[in-house]
């Protein structure tokens, strides 16, 4: 290709923007509601956790009310939820363009998570009035806090989603595998429970999900306005060894993709 | 030195049936189905070799499954090959299927800027041609509407109009004449022929052979995944149509 490096680095710049206005668009285009709706889940999921083991159950948290935990933890959650589940489809939703068009299809995965992130950014408002109703106050750790825990979040979904998307292509019972995987993934991550609560035989096995120290360090950023630096870097060893997993993946089996989807 | 260059290119397809019936049958039968895997593949192009030079247009003709657009697949960098090379100069318009890309929900002019992104422009190129794109198409009064309202041949038009201004150095053409109404077609082929005019190499699939005679400088005839023949339009489409209307032949 002719095209020198730096401008082939802008357009995919340009790429990526695009591709996620266009994810950001159809959203809202196709639900007028679309801000109330990423907000709405997982609050109605903090709900019905509440009513299930807060009241019926009566489980206890140490030092917080139950519904402030379980929201700060269902947040990014959702994030990591959405994208995942959304992962499968991502190429055969696009397969004409994939037929057709030459461009870099990691694009499509990485602006589907995007979109998931800038949802769970624009939510934080959310959360801060929950935390001030409950009487807690917002740190200013959050401006170091939060974007470093974004882009850790970031570079693990993203891994993990095209890792997903691309294998989907080969097997496409991955779809039903991958939603059965992610509540699976979802019930073996501190969010309805502190880490505290799981009895310590068991502890080593829950460090082993990916997912539980980022998530862990999100709850005590929002809860106690700390940066557990330990757990940040844990979050990101993570979020860079399925960043290389994925691309690896996708290197190795997208020039097939044309064919298959 | 050639626009694009194919050499001694062979593509073959898996059977991916077998691959595809599901994560519990491939694992089941896996040393079955990496056996068949191979056994059973359909081989859509065989050692075919190409060179166009910058500025010409060249035909493709051959009946279906002939390997046409497994061609322009590869020309487009879409496919990759199995043995072989390709090569192609420049940057590369494929209007192998107009509007492919296209959101339904988005509107006319948002699909400009994604289309014309996806195609390789910077996002401030497509809206600096945005006027132009729009004037072209013939659609300002549709085009803050989703597109999910338009018909198929306004799809098309507004798909053309956006690959119309890419700048291509090489321009990929399939079947895509057969869409739109009189008035859009004579508007194709009048910017296909300006593109030719203006020294774009152009690679033509189509089954209106009236078309490849009058815009090729030269036919490629394809059959079965070879080629059979090569060179002047005139005499390469009388022995294709021959061949073709012979029932003795397939």
């Amino acid at each position: 290709m002719r095209q020198p490096s730096l401008a082939a680095t802008s357009w995919s710049t340009d790429l990526l923007v695009v591709l996620t206005q266009k994810e950001i668009k159809v959203r809202y285009k196709s639900s007028w509601l679309g801000y109330a709706w990423s907000v709405a889940n997982p609050l109605a999921f903090a709900l019905v956790y509440f009513m299930a083991f807060g009241v019926f159950m009566r489980v206890q948290i140490p030092g917080y009310p139950y519904p402030l935990f379980l929201v700060v933890g269902l947040f990014p959650w959702q994030w990591v939820a959405n994208s995942i589940n959304m992962a499968p489809s991502t190429f055969v939703a696009n397969a004409t363009l994939i037929k057709r068009v030459r461009f870099p299809r990691a694009a499509l995965v990485a602006s589907s998570v995007l979109n998931d992130g800038l949802h769970f950014l624009v939510s934080l408002p959310v959360i801060v009035v929950l935390l001030l109703a409950y009487g807690f106050t917002p740190s200013w750790t959050w401006l170091a806090g939060v974007p470093l825990l974004i882009l850790a979040q970031f570079m693990l979904i993203y891994g993990i989603a095209l890792i997903v998307a691309s294998l989907n292509l080969f097997f496409r019972d991955l779809e039903r595998l991958t939603a059965i995987a992610t509540s699976f993934l979802f019930f073996m991550t501190p969010i309805i429970y502190p880490f505290d609560n799981i009895p310590p035989r068991y502890q080593p096995l829950l460090r082993l999900n990916p997912l539980s120290s980022i998530i862990g360090a999100w709850q005590e950023l929002f809860l106690a306005g700390t940066l557990d630096l330990g757990a940040v870097a844990i979050g990101y060893a993570w979020g860079a060894v399925f960043l290389v997993l994925g691309w690896l993946v996708y290197r190795a089996l997208s020039p097939r993709f044309a064919e298959l989807v | 030195m050639s626009a694009i260059r194919l050499e001694g290119v062979s593509k073959a397809y898996p059977r991916y049936q077998h691959f595809t019936r599901g994560l519990k049958q491939t694992l089941f039968h896996l040393p079955e189905v990496l056996r068949t895997l191979r056994a059973q593949q359909f081989l859509a192009l065989q050692d075919v070799s190409v060179d166009i030079d910058h500025g010409e247009t060249v035909g493709v003709v051959g009946a279906n499954g002939s390997g046409k657009s497994t061609l322009l697949g590869l020309i487009a960098g879409v496919l990759q090959p199995q043995a072989g090379t390709v090569d192609v100069q420049g940057r590369i318009a494929p209007l192998l299927e107009l509007g492919a890309g296209f959101h339904p929900e988005l509107t006319g002019r948002e699909n400009i800027v994604l289309n014309g992104v996806l195609l390789g422009l910077r996002r401030a190129e497509v809206v600096s041609r945005l006027e132009a794109i729009i004037e072209f198409s013939e659609m300002r009064a549709s085009l803050d509407q989703p597109l999910r309202t338009y018909s198929s041949g306004m799809v098309a038009r507004l798909g053309f109009a956006v690959a119309a201004h890419l700048d291509p150095d090489v321009l990929l053409i399939d079947e895509i004449l057969a869409v739109g109404d009189e008035h859009f077609q004579a508007k194709c082929r009048e910017k296909i022929a300006d593109f030719r005019e203006r020294g774009v190499t152009i690679v033509l699939v189509s089954h209106a052979l009236g078309d490849i005679l009058r815009l090729c400088h030269r036919v490629i005839w394809l059959e079965r995944g070879r080629i059979r023949a090569s060179g002047d339009p005139a005499s390469i489409i009388e022995a294709y149509v021959a061949a073709s209307l012979d029932p003795g032949h397939r």
